[in-house]
């Protein structure tokens, strides 16, 4: 050949930052009541900050009881004046409606997600928001036929709904506990996470654009305290929950012996097993996905990774040569594949259990990555020679954190898989489909994915086995959790 | 992954059997990742040089004449008349019977005459027909061969024929002087019909002695994808780690624009790496490409479009 003595040409990405200036951020918000933007009554609040900068972004009202109880007060009276008295296919208009806003100000709904969260745009932008958008479509379709929901001729409401979300999906877990609910004929009270609150408030303020009537939702923004007061209300008839198993069990205490339903959605600690005639390169893609997408703050993250002995070299191999090309740095970068951590309570916890895998002796990898100087950062890191005895394999860690577990038979990758607290999600990879089959029925997971991991479906339930919680979102089931079964009296 | 040599041909099958699956849904959902990145400002100006420093300006087409296939050798020379700065082009590519002219065209210049044997596009021909198809262009000056895989042979499993036939088109590359024209070995996946059929052709041509693997003849539907371009550098990636040699990629045909070809380019810096981003190991296979390239140069450059009477035709 010619000798063209071009020395090879390195692509440097120049940054591709996403601009703030879509984002009209406000210095203060209050709390959304009856359909209006209110001060707290004891006029507390509190900072949300950008964890890639540590910058504030803006002060937010502290709901105290005196904001719950109107905001429970409001959810009442639109749930008996006006949302359970409208047809199903009224109801279904203001979501379409809602969903069609939200696809509108996607990119408006994707920097400011990013902004509070710290995930990269790439991900707000084309995984978070796009499904929030599916999820409000996919259960307006439902809003008139609830009869075919399996749950009886005609299910009912429940009443006015609870529901306390966390802070790694803002935007997307409102949707699927917003969206099922109002579908149903519920109202509700939302309370997002502190540290993410500001995609909330501006769902409220679609939910104004859209016409909705005045107390179908309510946002009441503040910590710990906020979300006690609103599950523990009398006036709610049931509660939903997504975050750690630690406070789903006070709630679940605080619940205990009302006639509230209640659903969790909990912890995880999920295998992603890998044999020996999987698609590599794909397994690794879906490695590399089920533990840093999202920076690893995800229940059903792929942490514990069990790979089958024979092949345990090769998929170390291209596992860490796939992680010397992600991306970490500034979430509005669009050439960014893992952001910032969350907040510092975070940081300081994935710190604190990575060094107890340090100390019981697991080898730590991490890519060579400069990590910005200021904001919350953690490189992506795995952990080899991990042990069903350490913590870092039963522990959730909530980070981009990833312990490698090998086997050698389907069988004790079932009976690892299975040795855990928690029961959220698995993964299967393999050519083999009977395999898949066999193993997905064994998994004590309410989600198994095979060759992939991490999708979401609006139309697949999703939900966990023993500390992982219980009861289904997403699909037919999610709409079970708001309906009370009709009967031919009902 | 241990280094070891080249297999010999009686490993190749088992070689072939040994190799992980391709999932589909997997490959494409990377391809299509890969293909989000944004490149901008001096990245940009970056990629657009080397991807003009890497195309195989190309006419196969029927009706082609000396004179076209000398205009073509003058614009691989001076890609834009009017910026000295604009880097040359990797090599044109012609049948063999334009070899002569567009090796005269070119003179000593560091471009290559890639010319394509074997019975292109169909390689349905004796295998003597080949060899000497092969054997004339080296003559007339080719530096680069791309010969055709019988896809027939390998759909009906006769993999040992592909095979014996890329050796065979290997030793006919020689010239008498003991060097040799470079082979690059057209899968055409678009007729391979599947990844994991992809992936064994890839391996297949590498074990028999490619020096690139290229997708299309660019006249069969899909030609190049990223997918499968994606497929293939994971292909020389893992070959090199295995056997210790480095094979080039070509994808070729249904590359037009810029922003295609920066997805290309991200997609072998991510995969394959860095010593695969030169015109020594990767090509596109392009006629209209390299103008919408020019295009976009010379907006760069002067900050305003000037649009195609601005680039030359051929």
């Amino acid at each position: 050949m010619t000798d063209h003595a071009i020395p090879p040409v390195a692509l440097e990405y120049a940054p591709a930052p996403e601009s703030r200036a879509i984002v009209d951020l406000r210095p203060s918000y209050g709390l959304f009541v009856d359909g209006a933007f209110v001060d707290g009554a004891d006029g507390r609040s509190f900072k949300t900050v950008n964890p890639a900068s540590e910058e504030v972004l803006a002060e937010v009202a502290e709901a105290g009881d005196a904001d719950v109880d109107a905001a429970v007060a409001a959810a009442r009276r639109a749930y008996q004046r006006v949302w359970s008295r409208m047809p199903g296919h009224e109801r279904a208009k203001y979501l379409y409606r809602i969903a069609r806003i939200l696809a509108e100000r996607s990119r408006e709904l994707a920097v400011l997600e990013s902004l509070d969260n710290g995930k990269p745009i790439r991900e707000s932008r084309d995984v978070d928001v796009p499904l929030v958008s599916q999820w409000f479509f996919y259960y307006a379709g439902w809003a008139d036929k609830l009869e075919h929901a399996g749950l009886g001729t005609s299910p009912r409401p429940l009443g006015v709904a609870a529901q306390v979300i966390p802070w790694n999906f803002p935007l997307l877990m409102l949707s699927w506990k917003i969206a099922p609910a109002l579908a149903a004929g519920n109202t509700v009270v939302l309370k997002p996470a502190e540290t993410t609150p500001l995609t909330a408030l501006l769902f409220a303020e679609i939910c104004q654009q859209a016409d909705l009537p005045p107390g179908v939702v309510n946002i009441v923004t503040g910590a710990g305290e906020t979300g006690r007061a609103l599950v523990s209300h009398p006036g709610v008839d049931k509660v939903a929950f997504t975050g750690s198993t630690d406070v789903g069990r006070q709630i679940a205490r605080s619940v205990a012996g009302t006639d509230k339903r209640l659903t969790l959605e909990l912890g995880g600690k999920a295998a992603n097993i890998l044999f020996d005639d999987a698609p590599l390169d794909q397994a690794v893609e879906g490695i590399v996905s089920g533990i840093f997408f999202n920076q690893g703050h995800v229940c059903c993250a792929g942490s514990r990774l069990l790979v089958q002995e024979n092949v345990y070299d090769d998929v170390m191999d291209r596992l860490k040569r796939r992680m010397t090309t992600l991306r970490v740095g500034d979430p509005l970068d669009k050439n960014t594949d893992v952001g910032a951590i969350n907040s510092r309570e975070q940081l300081d916890r994935i710190t604190e259990l990575a060094r107890t895998g340090d100390a019981e002796g697991a080898e730590r990898w991490s890519p060579p990555c400069d990590l910005p100087s200021s904001g919350f950062w953690y490189a992506p890191t795995i952990f080899t020679g991990v042990t069903q005895a350490h913590r870092i394999a039963r522990e959730e860690i909530f980070g981009p954190v990833l312990s490698v577990l090998t086997f050698r038979t389907p069988d004790e990758a079932v009976a690892k898989a299975n040795n855990t607290p928690y029961g959220l999600s698995a993964g299967v990879w393999t050519e083999k489909g009977s395999r898949i089959l066999a193993m997905a029925d064994r998994l004590r997971a309410g989600v198994v994915w095979a060759n992939t991991f991490n999708k979401f479906d609006p139309a697949s339930p999703f939900g966990g086995y023993k500390e992982s919680g219980y009861g289904r979102e997403g699909g037919r089931h999610g709409l079970a959790a708001y309906l009370a079964e009709g009967g031919e009296d009902a | 992954m241990t280094t070891t040599s080249e297999p010999a041909a009686s490993d190749v099958a088992p070689l072939l059997t040994d190799l992980p699956g391709v999932d589909a849904v997997g490959l494409e959902a990377r391809a299509a990742a890969l293909a989000t990145r944004s490149i901008k400002k001096e990245a940009k100006a970056t990629a657009i040089d080397l991807a003009i420093s890497m195309v195989d300006l190309t006419t196969l087409e029927g009706a082609d004449t000396p004179g076209k296939v000398r205009s073509l050798a003058a614009k691989a020379l001076r890609p834009d008349p009017s910026d000295p700065t604009c880097p040359q082009v990797a090599a044109v590519c012609v049948y063999p019977d334009l070899v002569a002219t567009a090796r005269e065209v070119l003179g000593d210049a560091p471009i290559g005459v890639a010319s394509v044997a074997t019975a292109f596009p169909s390689g349905r021909a004796p295998m003597s027909v080949k060899v000497d198809d092969t054997t004339m262009a080296v003559e007339a000056g080719a530096s680069e061969i791309d010969m055709v895989i019988d896809r027939g042979a390998f759909l009906a499993g006769d993999l040992r024929k592909v095979y014996d036939e890329i050796v065979a088109i290997r030793a006919a590359c020689e010239r008498p002087d003991g060097s040799r024209a470079h082979l690059k070995v057209i899968l055409e996946t678009g007729e391979l019909a599947t990844y994991d059929n992809v992936r064994r052709a890839s391996w297949l041509a590498m074990a028999a002695g490619a020096d690139f693997i290229k997708t299309s003849t660019g006249k069969v539907s899909p030609a190049a994808t990223l997918p499968v371009t994606l497929l293939m550098l994971e292909a020389v990636r893992d070959y090199r780690d295995a056997f210790g040699r480095q094979i080039g990629v070509k994808p070729a045909g249904g590359i037009r624009t810029t922003k295609d070809a920066i997805k290309y380019l991200v997609t072998v810096n991510e995969t394959a790496g860095l010593d695969w981003m030169t015109p020594t190991w990767f090509r596109f296979g392009a006629s209209s490409l390299l103008n919408d390239l020019l295009m976009q140069r010379q907006k760069l450059t002067t900050g305003r479009y000037a649009g195609p009477d601005y680039v030359t035709i051929d």
